[in-house]
């Protein structure tokens, strides 16, 4: 994983335990864009944003076949460096799920896991983070207070600013705003809006109206199937499948 | 015909509540009065000879105990806290939780705290004092000690780190934290009041513990101990000698002592807990 950090899945299969979550999926995601997955609930596209940062590893009896390439290398492959893989994927969680610890030490959660020890390198990270996060004015008096005291909204932009402290090439988000109330929300919204200059942005989504106004691409699943893939406008203006175009107007999900 | 059913409805509820409220008289009544008869019997004979003077037949001590009581605890503590917090982390981060051997443990360590402590001091007593030939000895006191608050140690540390979300988990893992960085920086700070609570708490058992230490240790109340490897006495010891060879006001304020330093301990688990759990885990 050097320069490149497009996604490209061929035929995969998910498994937990005897029940099929996913299968044959094939999809390609372009870096710098950002891409939307929708579809109602248990479909399978929370599950599948989780392979691309292999957290499915920690779920017992699960089961995962066919190829996911990550800037062109496998990241299934064995001998994978799954830690640096993570340090390059950033994840956003549905529920803002801060440490119990200060807001400083939050964000330099992965750089100081990553060997960083020098207070003005971290300063500068922790400072530059939370800028992108559009967190810093709200917050740069009371860097040294526990984070559990922020608003839920800030919450998940704080830990936005700590996934992006990695360093990341990539960040996937997972239903980031369903906890937060509309101005958190479009707050985030604008944010992704301005990360994706740098960043290949992967979200899982139940806002259809979400989708619209921040994807490039939308992909809707059903029953752990990609039903269609298309460039957000045309998807939700003019869908192939009934099936998507049923979900798109409200007729079911 | 309905409004009597609601009537009897009414009287019933009536009845429970007096009947619970004069169940909570009762037992309140019955702790208090053990506590305030100990402090009016033991107050009055409590004086600077009695706690930090030297030993002798017609005017005893309780020295010696409290050095033997603090040994005692540095020894069982010591022991038992590293290699059950240990034990907790293996069984909650490293082992599936469905495992056979994790249901097997389990059963074990509720059967182990369940175990009369006597049965302990005699594990001791055969183990330190016969077999190793060691006699009696604070060394052999503290490590059966240790066995016996082990498993109270074990499943509350599982306890409170099954309490820590596991979004905290997975939030860690997904900044690619390895599980080690993940159990040490997020896991156990999350979990410390709890575990700080448990250890004080067991802090507590091994103060108010004789059964074992009559078994282990020898109850040599008139000198203090020389080292680890000597005989020794402890507060509870105390009372019993005290109590049992002519001398009811020493055993009286010994248990005044006894009695401050647990409700201390316990009064400190309390305060420590609040202070650590204050803001922590807010978003559950």
């Amino acid at each position: 994983m050097d320069n490149k950090f497009n996604i490209t899945v061929k035929n995969c299969d998910l498994y937990y335990g005897d029940f099929q979550a996913l299968k044959n999926i094939n999809i390609d995601i372009d870096e710098r864009e950002v891409t939307a997955f929708i579809g109602p609930s248990g479909c399978g596209k929370s599950t599948f944003i989780k392979t691309f940062n292999r957290m499915n590893d920690l779920i017992e009896d699960c089961r995962i076949t066919g190829e996911i390439k990550i800037g062109g290398e496998n990241i299934y492959a064995k001998g994978t460096d799954v830690t640096l893989l993570r340090k390059n994927i950033g994840m956003v969680f549905q529920k803002p799920n801060p440490f119990p610890m200060s807001i400083y030490d939050n964000v330099a959660f992965a750089p100081r896991t990553f060997g960083i020890k020098k207070k003005t390198e971290l300063d500068a990270i922790v400072e530059r983070s939370l800028k992108q996060a559009g967190l810093w004015g709200e917050v740069k008096d009371r860097l040294r207070k526990n984070a559990m005291g922020l608003s839920g909204g800030q919450q998940q932009r704080l830990c936005i600013a700590r996934a992006l402290a990695a360093e990341p090439k990539i960040l996937l988000m997972d239903e980031p705003t369903s906890a937060l109330d509309p101005i958190s929300t479009g707050k985030i919204e604008e944010l992704i809006n301005e990360l994706k200059v740098d960043y290949t942005i992967v979200i899982v989504t139940h806002n259809m109206q979400q989708a619209t106004r921040i994807s490039d691409k939308t992909a809707f699943f059903l029953l752990g199937e990609i039903i269609e893939y298309a460039k957000t406008g045309e998807l939700f203006s003019n869908p192939k499948d009934k099936r998507a175009e049923n979900y798109i107007t409200g007729r079911f999900g | 015909m309905r409004k009597n059913a609601h009537k009897r409805q009414i009287l019933k509820f009536a009845f429970f509540k007096y009947i619970s409220r004069g169940a909570l008289l009762i037992s309140l009544a019955a702790l208090s009065s053990v506590v305030i008869f100990i402090l009016l019997r033991g107050i009055p004979y409590i004086n600077m000879h009695l706690i930090f003077g030297d030993f002798t037949s017609k005017n005893p001590s309780i020295k010696p105990a409290l050095i033997g009581t603090f040994y005692l605890i540095l020894i069982s503590v010591g022991i038992a806290a590293p290699v059950g917090i240990g034990s907790a982390i293996f069984l909650t981060e490293y082992t599936n939780s469905k495992s056979r051997l994790i249901r097997i443990v389990r059963v074990a360590t509720e059967t182990l705290a369940g175990i009369p402590s006597i049965v302990y001091g005699l594990f001791g007593y055969l183990i330190f004092v016969v077999a190793l030939g060691l006699g009696y000895s604070l060394i052999g006191g503290g490590v059966t000690l240790s066995i016996m608050i082990l498993p109270v140690i074990v499943r509350s540390t599982e306890e409170n780190l099954l309490a820590v979300p596991a979004s905290l988990r997975e939030g860690s893992f997904a900044l690619g934290s390895s599980k080690v960085r993940t159990i040490f920086s997020v896991i156990l700070p999350c979990a410390a009041s709890g575990i700080v609570t448990s250890l004080i708490l067991a802090v507590g058992r091994v103060i108010s513990e004789s059964a074992v230490l009559i078994l282990t240790i020898g109850m040599v109340v008139d000198r203090a101990p020389d080292n680890l490897i000597s005989p020794g006495t402890s507060l509870a010891l105390d009372v019993y000698y005290f109590g049992s060879h002519g001398y009811p006001e020493q055993a009286a304020a010994t248990a005044v002592v006894l009695l401050v330093l647990v409700m201390a301990i316990n009064i400190t688990a309390t305060v420590l807990g609040k202070i650590f759990g204050k803001g922590e885990l807010a978003n559950g």
